[in-house]
């Protein structure tokens, strides 16, 4: 996983709450067996046209905003289905942070495991940080994770809360996989006294 | 030394932790994990670079579900894609040695269907799937959620996933269902009233004499949307009802080791004295046959309610998306729900495809016909429950009053395989989500019982089933 540590980039202001997980990527691109290459789909029902020509009025088609590397969007972003292809996506089309007032669980945990920083603020400083990115798309916004701070030129600057374990994985680029797998012995212990008392639950097929 | 008071939430949890670190992050234990060939693949291939393997093999079982075609098998599936991801998934699971229902086995079927049909979905457990709708088995007191891609990767790997306790919520449904009402409507109730992001950090656990009252079926219904309210999880404390569905079941402990099981599962029930951060309580009476006007799943009215305007809602970002559903949904504000006509019904999905489901439809269509002009598709949740309601007449009746009835899977609650809306079709769906173009694009979904469905088939329109019954 690639790390994530200072972030400097053109920010997109997606005015609409409850953006869901089939508005991220539709049903039709999850057939893929990779992880790659679902950028061109991300949004793609509100981003294009049924014939494939591009919505001039979506934020990520205005020429402002096409290199944007940070999404700020409204509340429960994310919501619906648990498809890591969502993450992907925006990944894939180059969005490594999303700032919104609140998230789905799931996204937001999926996003963390593919080094996407997803920052919760509240109503006021999302609406100001949407508002500015509107009306200065240029100047960039600066998000330190380290320093858990989302700063505007000398504008603006908001702190976030993050969990520490996440920050540290994510600033580390470590993979979860990689450190349970250091707890094994744990997990035999576990399973060893587990047997003992659950049985059952060590039976079906086998 | 008195023990504290634990939800049934926390009596779970603490069996299930192996790892505890100092800020509270815990490595938990997963007993069963459910997998499909969507969100699979790229799992098993991390496994493959990484030279892992699947540590609990007969803890694992798989399944084609949300590609599979639903009309004749005999040719296999005609789309290149789907073909190739339910393909992946054979290949995968002979290579790890993972249990799987091809797309011609019996047993074949929707995920959250066939685990608790094989007795695989238990009380007490730890069950995941890279699906969001795994909250349905939380029916059987299982904690039970969806899980993204490299979550996947990371329980096939270890049997064990890294979290932190999620806050808890109960929501207590008192008194009895008028006639009418059931799992579904209430479920559509309760999401109206937390709201789509009312459960975000929450795991629900739902109570009260309605909920006691409810088969394991309707019990499935009500856990299955806790997501669309944006909790982690939904649960039901297992009761005598629980234990008499599992019984026998292939997959489910038998002789005294069921014994042994209930006898623990009994002791799986919230203590007198257990606090939950929050604690929501609705009564019965106040429910009545609900369908969904909009996009979002919150967006629910009473079927004798009208389209509603902007100018309904206080907050100004709701009214813009207000504006923007009205739109996308073709209605116009003031219309009465019953007035409005649709032109497909949806019967099926891990919401509402079980036998209990199709009886209440046959109940309604009995010697009725399905409405000129529309098309409506039976898409039983699995091959065996299409087994027993042809065994049960239920197919027949259905057959007789004009209803396509098709093979089980997904089908179109995600459209993924060739069963999908047009642009600017309405449909009555008993499925679990009406967002935007999840039917199809540019589809119209209108979520509601099975019951209501079947009354929309044979009028045409939305329509209250109290007025058929």
């Amino acid at each position: 996983m690639k790390k994530f540590t200072v972030l400097t980039g053109i920010a997109a202001p997606l005015r609409m709450m409850n953006i869901d997980t089939d508005i991220i990527i539709p049903k039709q691109f999850l057939k893929t067996i990779k992880r790659t290459g679902l950028g061109i789909h991300a949004f793609n029902d509100i981003r294009y046209n049924e014939d494939g020509s591009e919505k001039p009025d979506f934020i990520l088609n205005k020429p402002a905003y096409r290199t944007a590397e940070i999404l700020i969007t409204g509340e429960n972003f994310g919501c619906g289905s648990s498809r890591e292809h969502a993450p992907w996506a925006i990944l894939d089309f180059g969005i490594r942070c999303v700032i919104a007032t609140s998230f789905a669980d799931i996204f937001y945990n999926n996003s963390f495991k593919n080094g996407i920083l997803p920052i919760v603020l509240p109503p006021e400083a999302v609406e100001q940080l949407m508002t500015e990115s509107e009306n200065n798309p240029a100047l960039p916004l600066t998000i330190d994770l380290e320093k858990q701070t989302v700063t505007r030129g000398n504008q603006c600057s908001f702190s976030f809360d993050i969990d520490p374990f996440r920050k540290h994985c994510l600033l580390n680029g470590l993979d979860d996989i990689g450190l349970t797998e250091q707890n094994k012995t744990h997990i035999k212990n576990f399973e060893d006294h587990d047997r003992q008392k659950r049985s059952w639950l060590y039976r079906t097929g086998e | 030394m008195i023990n504290t008071p634990r939800t049934l939430f926390q009596k779970i949890w603490d069996d299930h932790v192996v790892h505890r670190g100092e800020d509270g992050t815990c490595l938990i234990y997963i007993d069963r994990h459910l997998v499909h060939e969507v969100t699979s693949p790229q799992a098993f291939e991390g496994l493959r670079l990484a030279g892992r393997q699947v540590r609990r093999r007969d803890a694992t079982l798989a399944v084609a579900d949300h590609n599979v075609p639903t009309s004749d098998r005999s040719r296999g599936i005609d789309d290149e894609e789907s073909r190739l991801q339910v393909q992946t998934l054979s290949d995968n699971c002979r290579a790890f040695g993972i249990t799987l229902f091809d797309m011609n086995d019996k047993r074949q079927g929707i995920v959250h269907i066939i685990g608790p049909e094989q007795g695989f979905t238990q009380p007490g457990m730890t069950i995941v799937c890279g699906d969001s709708h795994t909250s349905t088995h939380g029916a059987f007191g299982a904690l039970a959620f969806g899980i993204g891609t490299s979550e996947v990767e990371h329980v096939l790997a270890t049997q064990t996933l890294i979290q932190k306790p999620a806050k808890s919520m109960r929501i207590s449904v008192n008194g009895t269902l008028p006639p009418g009402v059931t799992a579904k409507d209430m479920i559509l109730h309760i999401i109206g009233v937390i709201g789509t992001a009312g459960g975000t950090g929450y795991v629900i656990e739902y109570a009260g004499d309605a909920v006691r009252a409810l088969s394991m079926e309707g019990r499935m219904t009500m856990c299955n949307m806790s997501i669309e309210a944006g909790a982690r999880a939904g649960m039901v404390a297992p009761d005598d009802t629980t234990f008499a569905y599992i019984k026998g079941r292939p997959m489910a402990p038998q002789g005294s080791e069921f014994d042994q099981a209930v006898a623990y599962w009994r002791t799986l029930v919230s203590d007198d004295g257990a606090t939950y951060d929050k604690d929501v309580v609705l009564a019965a009476n106040d429910i009545t046959p609900t369908v969904t006007w909009g996009t979002t799943p919150e967006d629910v009215l009473p079927i004798t309610g009208y389209v509603p305007s902007s100018s309904d809602f206080l907050d100004i970002n709701k009214r813009a998306s207000v504006e923007r559903m009205l739109d996308y949904m073709g209605l116009t504000p003031g219309t009465k729900l019953t007035d409005i006509p649709i032109d497909k019904v949806f019967i099926g999905s891990c919401t509402n495809g079980r036998i209990e489901d199709l009886r209440a439809v046959a109940h309604i269509a009995k010697g009725k016909k399905v409405a000129t002009g529309v098309y409506a598709m039976v898409v039983p949740g699995s091959g065996l429950v299409k087994a027993q309601a042809e065994a049960e007449g239920i197919a027949q009746i259905l057959k007789d009053a004009g209803f396509d009835w098709r093979e089980p899977g997904c089908s179109m609650c995600l459209a993924m395989n060739a069963d999908k809306l047009k642009p600017g079709e309405r449909c009555a769906a008993t499925s679990n989500r009406n967002f935007e173009g999840r039917q199809g694009r540019g589809g119209r979904t209108h979520l509601m019982s099975p019951a209501m469905a079947a009354a929309a088939a044979i009028t045409g329109k939305l329509t209250d089933v109290r007025d058929v019954l």
